[in-house]
């Protein structure tokens, strides 16, 4: 295996749990709703993750544990920033202390345990090919369901009468209810699948990428995941693009210490935020007037009625 | 008036009265002969590395004096402006002893030491004392010495890669002492470091893991705290070393040996101290010898590799091999002055802050 | 069955008193059940979160100490929030302004340059912490990106640039290379105003922020001007108020004000700069802000009221040795029912069954 190769297989892995919360976020947010809580939505997908798959000694099992329990804790911001019109940004962050704090306490038991990684794809044949082969046909499920995760959403967004509504009540909620749509169902909907994300995000790093629990184990990348949305102006396409981006920062940083270049490692670690803040002042900056965030992101919308 | 208020009003006063109830009967029920002793952990007390071994050691405790003993710890205490307090609040609950057990509490223990003339305080590797606080730290270079003669041997490639946290001089020093060890072996051993700023951080571990494999490493050191890069080395086929606790379970396959520190000895003869009343400030570096610091079992390695190693360690126990033996050369090739007659004295260990001879980088932030 | 909100035609005054003894009864008995659940006496359990914090001097010291930056930063934010101006980087810029307060104190460190000192510490601390905050509000007001996002973004810029500092350029020649700068000299740290306590006098900067944010917003005509472009932007635009400037204004404020609790952290109790200075200040501080509604004798009510959960949750993993994630727990419920109750101010909360509103209308 080349070095070049093996730096993209480590970026991919590197990619996967960013491309993945921030798939669920970039949902929410087209919706109008800014979810705070991603960090703790991982958190408690990453210890129930790894809890599900500890207890059935199944990767997929975990997978789901993961999913739901993202999902649950993205119900209760639901209630909370949609039933009862609460602040989002107070809501999402309360929630990214309670997740924190929940997790720790599930966790607690499973420290020092150890479970059997997510197996690798293997196609005879076709994964052992030069270069290419582990890239595309090696990788865990996790990769290919971010991807055909990510394929997916670009579709419904643009091209389906849901990712039309979806973004209708994102940008012109006021609009949308006027036109008879559910405001509160949809963005409901869009949050939980949002939770879901995100818990199977968190789920990859206890399953797949270091096969253990181990408290605070995200790191920040919920954080990170947030940043990735607006990296990528709120579009798939550059989504995708942004966590390879993100990804491969934080992995050349790595590979660039063990060459011996002596770059500062925080200056490497801020460029992604610095390159999101650049790219968020150029597109706002090059379609100002018809904004490229979510028009109503942020703001609750409880109908006059 | 509403519903509600009427409502919350009522929950309010009952849940009050039943407080207050209950605080005036829950008195301390603990016999004042009771020795009361406080942990300061920087982690969760489950991140299976450096604040678990101190609380596998709080357990010891509890084990060995049984009802003679009280103990309580304060987990995930910031080195920030939150430390002090919590120091102080062991303190006021009447903990004769504490442990402080992250080098970033220094300050804070020497400010509440002040206050609280009567309570021992133990602060893990720092270097400020008082009359009633005592500094300890384990050797755990000379684990590295250990793991270094080990690496040279196994290493098919002649590449080790190092994971280090912050280039303190307990790093530094960790990383000198292994390649002083290999080069004995293989005078062309070569290193390579990855700083990941952190001392817990698994995903980051687990890609500094790769990155070094994939630049042609075959054997792992880490100054980590996670499994993750134990996982990685069992998952490439290669192998690695654990740190701070025996991480075999994480690297069946893979696991060399590991620096597992041993706290218990150390906090029972500071406990017993206190309770013969003949506890007093000092400073105290231990390793091998006083067991402070153990080595897991030789795994996963050639029976003659086994006993080098076997040997190296019997070696470092009784003073005959000395890990930092003079001449030692700095990176220019100057030799470092040899203030402890035919090796480095401890206080060039503990404020070490240069590379040896060999070693193909630059200290961050030099 | 789906819930409605409708809003209230006036805001109810009773309902804005029992509200957050509503969110605090309900937190009670939740976490009765959840302490019963773990097989704790609840009541003696609550008594050392809620109660024991409140019953000895030092308690309540370390509360006023805790509390002092939460209230500083959120009654900043309170003006901004009311503005309609959302930054959540106070994070951020509560490490610059600590940054560059703390580079004086480096530079001038060992050679005594006078009474000065300090108060051009503060000086600096608010100052970058309010330039640091101009960043994303220019970035709004000149180019429309999101000032909720470029301030989150620039909180890990700010950590990062601490973090290069103190390991870096700033560390501390005779530290043994650990992350820290040297020891503050005397003249560059805050005066106790109690000897042998943490009370430092930061605590009567907070409450000088506190009150002068009360002026502003209520007695004068940036207040009603700050009020009006919150709550009816339309208005405000007929009243020829400047809704940019304003941003740039309570961006500039709430950045000084954060600007300043970081340096006061660092000049007052830790004594050094060092990568941890802020156990996460600015986000606690935005909770802070909408707990206390937005106002700020409310702001110093809530403020103290969080400190003392922070308090209370180091007493029970002493008293109880329940893990410190308990503490996490109770303040993530007690938060979301205060702000759950607060809702009720607005709006009245009626459940209606599910029907012709369906998902997919006509288009």
């Amino acid at each position: 295996m080349g070095l070049f190769e093996a730096i993209l297989l480590s970026i991919i892995t590197a990619s996967t749990p960013l491309l993945l919360a921030a798939s669920g976020e970039l949902i929410a947010e087209r919706a109008g709703v800014l979810n705070l809580g991603v960090e703790g939505m991982m958190l408690i997908g990453a210890v129930c993750g790894f809890a599900g798959a500890w207890a059935t000694g199944s990767t997929a099992i975990g997978a789901l544990c993961g999913i739901v329990a993202g999902v649950a804790l993205a119900a209760l911001f639901a209630l909370a920033a949609i039933g009862l019109a609460i602040n989002q940004v107070a809501a999402g962050l309360a929630l990214t202390i309670l997740g924190t704090g929940l997790a720790g306490l599930i966790g607690a038991p499973l420290v020092g345990e150890n479970i059997a990684a997510a197996p690798h794809l293997w196609l005879p044949g076709l994964t052992d090919l030069p270069l290419i082969g582990k890239l595309l046909f090696g990788q865990d499920a996790f990769v290919y369901l971010a991807i055909g995760l990510m394929v997916g959403i670009a579709y419904v967004l643009a091209r389906t009468r849901t990712g039309l509504i979806l973004r209708a009540v994102g940008d012109d909620p006021a609009s949308a209810h006027a036109l008879g749509y559910n405001v509160a169902a949809v963005r409901t909907l869009a949050v939980l699948f949002g939770g879901g994300c995100a818990g199977l995000a968190g789920a990859y790093l206890t399953l797949a990428y270091t096969p253990f629990y181990a408290p605070g184990m995200t790191a920040g990348r919920g954080w990170i995941a947030l940043a990735l949305v607006v990296f990528a102006s709120w579009r798939p396409g550059r989504l995708v693009a942004g966590a390879a981006l993100f990804g491969a920062v934080s992995i050349l940083q790595l590979h660039a210490q063990a060459f011996g270049l002596g770059v500062p490692s925080q200056l490497m670690s801020a460029l992604p935020y610095l390159a999101t803040v650049v790219v968020l002042v150029l597109i706002s900056r090059i379609r100002r007037g018809g904004s490229v965030a979510p028009a109503a992101l942020g703001t609750t919308f409880v109908p006059e009625r | 008036m509403n519903k509600a208020i009427m409502a919350a009003a009522l929950i309010l006063t009952a849940s009050c009265a039943a407080l207050s109830a209950a605080n005036a009967q829950d008195k301390p029920e603990t016999k004042p002969d009771k020795l009361k002793i406080g942990f300061v952990y920087v982690g969760p007390v489950g991140d299976f590395g450096w604040s678990y071994q101190h609380d596998q050691a709080r357990q010891a405790i509890v084990k060995e004096f049984g009802d003679k003993v009280e103990t309580t710890f304060l987990e995930k205490v910031s080195e920030g402006p939150d430390a002090e307090r919590s120091i102080e609040q062991l303190a006021r609950a009447g903990n004769k002893l504490i442990f402080a057990t992250s080098f970033g509490y220094m300050d804070s223990v020497i400010k509440v030491a002040k206050k609280y003339p009567t309570v021992k305080f133990e602060h893990a590797t720092g270097y400020k004392r008082e009359p009633n606080v005592s500094t300890y730290a384990g050797r755990f270079y000379e684990g590295r010495t250990i793991e270094g003669t080990i690496a040279a041997k196994i290493s098919k490639k002649g590449v080790i890669g190092y994971i280090g946290s912050f280039p303190v001089p307990e790093v530094i020093s960790g990383i000198n002492a292994t390649m002083l060890a290999a080069q004995k072996i293989n005078p062309n051993i070569k290193i390579k470091i990855v700083w990941v700023n952190s001392w817990f951080n698994p995903g980051k571990e687990a890609d500094a893991a790769k990155a070094l494999i994939d630049q042609g490493a075959d054997v792992i050191m880490q100054h980590t705290d996670s499994a993750a890069a134990m996982q990685i080395a069992n998952e490439r086929g290669i192998h690695a070393f654990g740190q701070d606790s025996d991480m075999i379970k994480f690297g069946p396959k893979a696991q060399l040996t590991a620096i597992v520190n041993n706290w218990t000895p150390y906090y029972v003869s500071r406990v017993k101290a206190v309770m013969d009343g003949n506890w007093a400030s000092q400073d105290v570096w231990e390793g091998l010898k006083d067991k402070m610091i153990e080595m897991a079992p030789y795994t996963n390695m050639p029976d003659d590799v086994k006993q080098l190693a076997a040997d190296t360690e019997a070696g470092i126990s009784a003073g005959t091999i000395k890990p930092f033996a003079c001449p030692i050369l700095d990176q220019e090739g100057k030799e470092v002055e040899c203030k402890g007659g035919d090796h480095l004295d401890d206080g060039q260990i503990r404020g070490m802050n240069f590379y040896v001879k060999g070693i193909d980088d630059k200290i961050p932030g030099k | 069955m789906a819930l409605v909100l409708e809003r209230r035609s006036e805001r109810s005054v009773a309902i804005a008193l029992a509200s957050p003894l509503l969110a605090i009864a309900l937190t009670l008995v939740t976490m009765t059940v959840v302490f019963a659940a773990l097989g704790q006496n609840p009541a003696t359990a609550l008594a050392v979160y809620f109660i024991t914090p409140l019953t000895d001097g030092y308690s309540l010291q370390e509360i006023a100490v805790k509390a002092s930056p939460l209230v500083m930063i959120a009654v900043g934010l309170a003006l901004c929030y009311r503005a309609n101006a959302w930054n959540i980087g106070a994070e951020g810029q509560l490490l610059i302004g600590a940054i560059a307060g703390s580079g004086l104190a480096v530079m001038t460190h060992g050679a005594d340059p006078g009474p000065w000192l300090l108060p051009a510490m503060l000086l600096a601390g608010a100052l970058a912490g309010a330039a640091y905050a101009l960043i994303p509000a220019l970035c709004k007001v000149k180019f429309g990106a999101s000032e909720i996002l470029v301030s989150l973004m620039l909180v890990y810029v700010a950590g990062l640039l601490l973090d290069y500092l103190v390991r870096g350029p700033w560390r501390d020649p005779a530290g043994f290379n650990f992350p820290t700068t040297a020891e503050f000299d005397s003249a560059a740290t805050l005066p106790l105003l109690i000897a042998g306590s943490r009370v430092h006098a930061g605590l009567i900067l907070t409450l000088v922020a506190v009150a002068a944010a009360a002026i502003l917003l209520g007695r004068t005509l940036k207040g009603f001007e700050i009020r009006v472009v919150g709550t009816a932007p339309r208005a405000a635009r007929f009243a020829g108020f400047n809704a940019d400037r304003l941003v740039l204004t309570t961006f500039a404020i709430s950045g000084a004000l954060a600007g300043l609790a970081g340096l006061i952290e660092v000049a007052g109790p830790i004594g050094h700069l060092q990568p941890d200075i802020s156990p996460g200040y600015g986000f606690t501080a935005i909770i802070v802000a909408f707990l206390g509604r937005l106002n700020p004798l409310g702001i110093l009510a809530s403020g103290l009221f969080v400190a003392m959960t922070f308090i209370g949750g180091e007493q029970a993993q002493i008293a109880l040795k329940l893990p410190q994630d308990m503490t996490g727990v109770i303040q993530g419920i007690l938060l979301f029912y205060v702000l759950a109750c607060d809702s009720l101010i607005l709006y009245r909360i009626r459940w209606r069954s599910l029907q012709r509103k369906a998902l997919h209308g006509p288009l």
